[in-house]
């Protein structure tokens, strides 16, 4: 249940630190980002560069995304290097319906 | 007993400031407000309290300071006029919005075009939407006495949120008044120690201000807000009695002149009330029923009170001294007509927009609004709803009596 404005801390505060993970970002996207792992070098160029910490790590490489709060802005796959391009965009309807 | 000094408006209001001692104060200068805070700095220079002063590139910059520092966990005052409130504007329902009690000393003055730099409502009344409350004073001694109140009213945990304390531009903030000041400690008792909610200084606890708030919680947010402005009517009243207790002065929601048999009665806020109470006395001296009801509080407006206070009067003239283009009358003659709505006992009612940018109300135009009225009572005929008094091209015999 969501509170209701008798239970709210006034002025819109919010009382807990580092809570935006609290906030899926990601159900708004139109376009996600997917990514070849066999093309990708772990320059670490999209994950440094994407503005939601969407790009996860396993044992220290790049690997996949969190698509709870990746926004498909896009920018990962700009920033990932001409000669690589491991990153593509690909529709989020088409990638619902598993084309 | 207090100390007896003479005092212009704006240096009752910087000694009241001086009192309180702040943690803050951000500004920008703008007639006629500027000698709030140009007096106050002189307090700050002197080391008189303990006060960062924050001398701003803009209204929107003070006003923002403002907001910023109170985040912080001060209490924060201001002063400003006019185009300076104009120039809040989006700052100020942001000082609302996130329940900062941040009070402001808004020195009644004309908005632009043309430009002018005398007193009417046009700049308070414009913000009247603004979610701040709103008290306006007479004279010097209510504007020295309603600042020191407002830290109380804006900072009270049932309220939390800014006050806009009004006196009228030049007519009150620069003509020397005589007036009553409480000596510092007392002052100082009263306003009490403020003590922040949510401080950003408090490393301990980060907490976050002004996030994105969308469908989901804009509402409800909303709705505390306006409960807060509810909430605000129980403090005002209780923050005056106990100040009245304390200096034997000042008045609650409204204060009433002769109103107990008025068969007709003029509205009107701020200095020209003082005018109004000498017409008042001498068609007194005369035998006729005439009263004076002054709001000093318009935000949050009293209604209840204010329409039974008016319910025994046969017929009445709401007098603004702010027009609201378009709309059937002034700011407050609106308000009365929808505060009377529901009451079964009715005044025919009436709105004299007047003094405009500074432009004087004499006692015989006070005294021809009385005339009509009691035309309006012996006849029930009205012969206009809403018009402009002392104003050149009107056929109205106002100024000419
Ligand atoms: S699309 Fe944007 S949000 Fe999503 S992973 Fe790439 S940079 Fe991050
Ligand atoms: S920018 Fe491209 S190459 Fe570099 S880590 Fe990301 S996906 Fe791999």
């Amino acid at each position: 249940m969501k509170k209701g404005w008798k239970d709210l801390p006034i002025g819109g505060v919010i009382l807990e630190a580092a809570n935006t993970k609290k906030y899926a970002t990601g159900d708004w996207r139109t376009f996600r980002p997917v990514i070849d792992l066999d093309k990708c070098t772990n320059c670490m160029r999209c994950w440094i560069f994407c503005p939601d910490s969407a790009v996860c790590l396993v044992d220290g490489k790049v690997n996949h995304f969190d698509y709870e709060h990746c926004k498909g802005c896009g920018i990962c796959a700009v920033e990932c290097p001409d000669n690589v391009k491991a990153i593509t965009m690909i529709e989020e309807a088409k990638a619902k319906e598993g084309k | 007993m207090g100390k007896l000094v003479a005092l212009t408006g704006n240096i009752a209001v910087a000694t009241a400031m001086r009192q309180i001692n702040p943690d803050v104060c951000a500004a920008y200068p703008i007639t006629p407000s500027t000698q709030v805070m140009e007096q106050f700095s002189e307090y700050v220079a002197d080391g008189l309290v303990d006060t960062e002063l924050i001398a701003t590139e803009s209204e929107h910059s003070a006003m923002s300071a403002c907001i910023g520092a109170a985040a912080a966990g001060g209490r924060v005052m201001t002063a400003t006029s006019s185009q300076g409130l104009a120039l809040m504007w989006e700052m100020l329902y942001i000082a609302a919005g996130m329940r900062f009690p941040i009070t402001l000393a808004c020195v009644n003055r004309a908005l632009s075009a043309p430009i002018n730099i005398h007193g009417d409502h046009s700049d308070s009344m414009g913000a009247r939407d603004s979610g701040w409350i709103q008290i306006y004073a007479e004279n010097a001694q209510e504007a020295y006495d309603n600042q020191i109140q407002t830290v109380r009213i804006a900072e009270h945990m049932d309220v939390r949120l800014p006050v806009m304390s009004c006196m009228d531009g030049f007519i009150t903030s620069h003509a020397i008044d005589s007036l009553e000041l409480l000596d510092d400690k007392t002052v100082r008792d009263f306003a009490g120690e403020y003590k922040a909610t949510h401080p950003l200084l408090d490393v301990e606890h980060p907490v976050t201000y002004g996030a994105l708030d969308l469908q989901d919680y804009f509402m409800e947010h909303k709705r505390a807000q306006a409960e807060a402005m509810k909430n605000s009517r129980k403090v005002i009243l209780d923050v005056a009695r106990e100040y009245k207790k304390l200096s034997g002065r000042g008045f609650e929601y409204f204060e009433e002149y002769y109103m107990d048999d008025a068969e007709i009665a003029i509205v009107i806020l701020s200095s020209a009330a003082g005018t109004v109470k000498v017409v008042v006395d001498a068609m007194r001296a005369k035998g006729e029923k005439v009263g004076l009801l002054r709001p000093r509080v318009f935000r949050p407006f009293p209604y209840n009170e204010l329409s039974d206070a008016l319910s025994n009067v046969k017929a009445v003239a709401i007098m603004d001294r702010a027009d609201s283009h378009g709309a059937e009358g002034g700011p407050l003659f609106m308000e009365f007509k929808s505060a009377l709505y529901n009451n079964k006992k009715q005044p025919i009612m009436i709105n004299k927009i007047f003094g405009l940018g500074g432009r004087d109300l004499m006692l015989p135009d006070i005294e021809t609004v009385y005339r009509e009225l009691r035309d309006i009572k012996n006849t029930g005929k009205i012969r206009t709803v809403s018009e402009y008094i002392t104003v050149r091209g009107e056929e109205a015999a106002y100024g000419k009596a």
